[in-house]
């Protein structure tokens, strides 16, 4: 397998775009991204999208999005796994390169969210859950994940406070972040007394439904070395993992177990250890969602992840910051994009451009990227050369 | 919805029948046509058993629209006596007293209906024993 590089990103201001198409912001990010590297043209695409059928009524985004970026007639291909086609999409666009079928390769993913009210875009994201067995008996994705944090509370004692600190952590790296839908800062106070959607989590301690799109250019170490002139970040580890679509069939509730063994995987492939990581993009759809995820990435024992929070091991200034960007939380979750958003954020971390929100020293990160209540998760992992 | 999507979950809707893997003896609901743990395809037909224990559960506040005038409801997921764990909604209960690891007993209700002229949707529910 050649060596993956990582050239260029592009990624503009997410929130309500009413004004703006699916295909606009997709192209928007992806001239952004081809500008950053540099490049002349693009051998193939692949693009992350959940549900542009559902939310505006648009499929067959291979040929839409190639056409509106002047590409055709590349190869180009619609990645989905529900939220996480982004991570999913950057997987398939570096196996393409590293395989060497494909030498300068765009990856985007984009999720256009507001064309359709608020129960559009509930129904449409809860086709990630099984919609037999689950979503049949009025479930919802807060509610999924709200029954996560009850078990994760009953069994290893984690506590309200402790999951409002995942908000306030993120909204605090967001405010620091131009491009984030909601730079707000919010209290530990906000957020145990925001509306209740499901119970214990309430409206701050879900991600928002967002307008967004994000892209990244990927070339093979060779050919990056001749024309990148920034730092040059190199993908060492991939990993992609499933797991039950339905959260009632898994042997623990508590457990991410995809994000376990495709965090396995991509240490494996890498060489590292969790505690090599300098920082993490991860997975907050809901503040329960990150403290899971940082255990089942092993940056904390199992049960031990909502201390680990609220002792500032993953704040900016901490052991390993996760979510510098502001995570799903602040940012904002255009589903498709944001496996994609979560390497930008690396990728800036890692050649320094990440101003007020810099890390220090960032040499390795890392992105864990979920679909639905953990049915897939992808984790890739970065280093500067 | 259409009538073949809702007509071909009845056997587990109304009847709760399930499949007990003649390789391994795992039971799976809805059934499979491969076991995931032995990977026989062979299984024989079973009737999951109605009383278990509540794992977690969570109150809908906002609820999907065809659920708007139940909402607030409870639903969890019950670990069945077999060791079948499935979700459902929890009623006939005091939404403040519902506690994990109480006994919970699985009962036939109407689910939601799909207006004036839909399909009226059963399914089966929770109440505490």
């Amino acid at each position: 397998m050649r060596e993956v590089a990582i050239i260029g990103v592009g990624m503009n201001k997410w929130g309500e775009l009413w004004y703006k198409s699916l295909r606009d912001i997709f192209t928007e990010s992806a001239l952004l991204a081809i500008d950053d590297a540099g490049v002349d043209h693009i051998d193939s695409m692949y693009v992350g999208c959940m549900s542009s059928g559902l939310f505006v009524g648009q499929e067959h985004l291979s040929s839409l999005l190639a056409d509106y970026l002047g590409v055709c007639p590349i190869p180009s291909a619609r990645i989905e796994s529900a939220c996480a086609s982004g991570g999913l999409a950057l997987r398939i666009g570096f196996l393409d390169v590293a395989s060497g079928a494909s030498d300068i390769v765009l990856v985007g993913g984009v999720e256009k969210m507001t064309d359709v009210p608020v129960e559009g875009a509930t129904f449409a994201l809860s086709t990630a859950a099984d919609q037999e067995y689950e979503v049949y008996s009025g479930i919802t994705f807060p509610g999924l994940y709200a029954m996560m944090a009850q078990a994760h509370m009953h069994k290893y004692g984690t506590t309200r406070e402790q999951l409002a600190q995942v908000a306030v952590k993120n909204h605090h790296n967001g405010s620091m972040n131009p491009l984030a839908q909601f730079p707000q800062k919010v209290t530990v106070e906000n957020v145990i007394n925001s509306v209740m959607i499901a119970d214990p989590l309430r409206i701050l301690d879900c991600s928002p439904i967002t307008d967004g799109a994000a892209a990244v250019i990927l070339c093979p170490m060779d050919i990056a070395k001749k024309i990148c002139k920034k730092p040059l970040v190199k993908i060492t580890g991939s990993g992609n993992a499933t797991d039950t679509i339905a959260l009632h069939s898994r042997e623990d509730i508590t457990e991410i177990r995809s994000t376990k063994v495709a965090a396995e995987k991509a240490y494996k492939m890498a060489d590292k250890k969790p505690e090599d990581i300098d920082l993490a993009e991860v997975h907050d759809c809901f503040t329960i969602a990150e403290i899971c995820v940082i255990e089942a990435l092993g940056f904390v024992e199992k049960g031990k992840g909502g201390k680990a929070t609220e002792g500032g091991l993953t704040a900016l200034d901490g052991k390993i910051p996760v979510n510098t960007s502001g995570g799903l939380k602040s940012k904002g979750h255009p589903v498709g994009a944001t496996g994609i958003a979560q390497v930008c954020e690396i990728v800036k971390q890692l050649r320094g451009e990440a101003n007020d929100r810099q890390v220090k020293n960032a040499k390795v990160g890392l992105t864990q990227n979920m679909g639905g209540s953990g049915g897939s998760s992808v984790v890739h992992i970065m280093e500067v050369v | 919805m259409p009538a073949p999507k809702y007509w071909r979950e009845i056997p587990q809707r109304y009847r709760l029948e399930g499949a007990k893997c003649k390789g391994c003896g795992q039971v799976y609901f809805p059934p499979r046509l491969i076991c995931s743990s032995c990977k026989s395809r062979e299984f024989e037909m079973v009737n999951l058993q109605r009383e278990g224990e509540l794992l977690t559960y969570t109150i809908i506040r906002v609820p999907p629209s065809q659920f708007t005038d139940q909402s607030p409801y409870a639903i969890g997921i019950v670990e069945l006596d077999r060791g079948v764990k499935i979700l459902s909604q929890i009623v006939d209960c005091d939404l403040d007293k519902l506690e994990i690891g109480q006994r919970m007993r699985i009962e036939f209700r109407k689910i939601y209906s799909e207006g004036e002229a839909g399909i009226i949707c059963y399914g089966y529910k929770c109440v505490p024993v």
